[in-house]
């Protein structure tokens, strides 16, 4: 194509063939997936972990701009990041350990648990389901934000089942856990809550995965009740959200 | 690391098919877990094998939801259409779901545990 410089026109001809390669194995998401991340938390380390410079929205925010700027699709991208999307169901096994190490104090506390995840779960699904419809946002997005707070296999599931877009869910589900990670220092602060497990649960309950591994950070035992707050509210509502979520969505 | 990594794979397999057999509306992943929480309380001598993998595993549970949040980028036009409702929900959704958890716990604490059951009131 560059008859004047035929050794520049060879070497953009083999840049060319480096990138259709990169581009089409999913080595390359991969490995980008995993350097932003990398890049992301360093950066969240250098800001002294604060709660705003949330490593997974910096991450996604590169991503997506990397994406864009290459024209390449999410489809292609996701075939080399599914390796690391596939590790949230071994990690959601893994809840299991700090959850048995805290065992005791479970047993002890498992009814304001239960009301917590039940209260904490219902308000969340409702506020969204009645913010969403009294705002005129369509009856597909609603449903799709009705699941927010549970961890993503689950919400996408849920959102399946009421007639949402469970991609989209998967997003609003990640934009939860930022939002209540970056936020829940500062609420519970507000609300004069100090007692960690407690803090550790309405993370969890409220803001998932992402609201666990803010709190692991903080520290493990609130960790481990954010994990099973998490655990739980994913059991609660795969039972009970489709019922609840799909009986408000026939009203609307 | 590999006997940790397999465990884990082990009750996740468990954990699937048995939702698939049951048709039960959980996740499998979820299963998998109270499956081998119950294993630990039977046997508590496992937890030395599987807790350095585990812990590595949830210490970078931040990471394994980026892959999810990039599909920001296939719903860009709904987000833009919709974004004041989608945003005030969200918002909205998080504070309140945080909120009425952290509050109903607290109070239910204080209540129903005696004082000296737990650390702090």
């Amino acid at each position: 194509m560059n008859e004047g410089l035929p050794l520049a026109g060879v070497a953009a001809d083999r840049l060319a063939d480096v990138w259709v390669y990169l581009s089409a194995s999913p080595l390359l998401g991969l490995t980008v997936t995993l350097l932003v991340y990398h890049g992301a938390f360093v950066a969240y380390r250098k800001s002294g972990f604060h709660p705003l410079a949330n490593p997974v929205a910096l991450s996604v925010i590169v991503l997506g701009a990397l994406l864009w700027a290459t024209g390449t699709p999410y489809a292609t991208y996701f075939e080399g990041a599914q390796f690391v999307h596939f590790l949230l169901g071994p990690a959601t096994v893994a809840l299991s350990v700090p959850l048995f190490e805290q065992l005791a104090r479970v047993k002890r506390l498992w009814l304001p648990m239960a009301g917590a995840l039940v209260v904490g779960t219902l308000a969340a699904t409702v506020t969204a389901i009645g913010v969403g419809w009294a705002l005129g946002a369509s009856k597909a997005t609603i449903a799709s934000l009705a699941p927010k707070s549970v961890t993503a296999p689950v919400a996408m599931g849920i959102a399946e089942k009421i007639g949402g877009l469970p991609t989209l869910t998967a997003v609003l589900v990640v934009c939860t856990g930022i939002l209540g990670a970056a936020s829940a220092r500062y609420v519970l602060d507000a609300l004069r809550i100090k007692d960690p497990t407690v803090r550790g649960f309405a993370l969890g309950t409220a803001a998932h995965g992402i609201g666990t591994a803010r709190a692991f950070l903080v520290s493990e035992e609130m960790g481990a009740f954010a994990g099973l707050a998490m655990g739980l509210t994913a059991l609660f509502s795969a039972v009970a959200l489709p019922l609840v979520a799909g009986w408000l969505l026939n009203w609307i | 690391m590999i006997p940790a990594l397999a465990t884990l794979l082990v009750f996740q397999l468990i954990g699937e098919a048995l939702v698939r057999a049951l048709a039960a509306p959980v996740p499998g992943p979820v299963v998998g877990m109270a499956l081998l929480l119950l294993t630990l309380v039977l046997r508590p001598s496992l937890l030395g094998a599987i807790k350095p993998t585990a812990q590595t595993l949830l210490q970078h549970l931040s990471l394994l939801f980026v892959p999810a949040g990039v599909g920001v980028m296939l719903h860009l036009q709904r987000l833009g259409d919709e974004a004041l409702a989608i945003g005030v929900a969200l918002v909205l959704s998080t504070l309140v779901g945080l909120a009425s958890a952290a509050l109903t716990m607290g109070w239910l604490m204080k209540r129903v545990t005696p004082p000296s059951d737990h650390d702090q009131a």
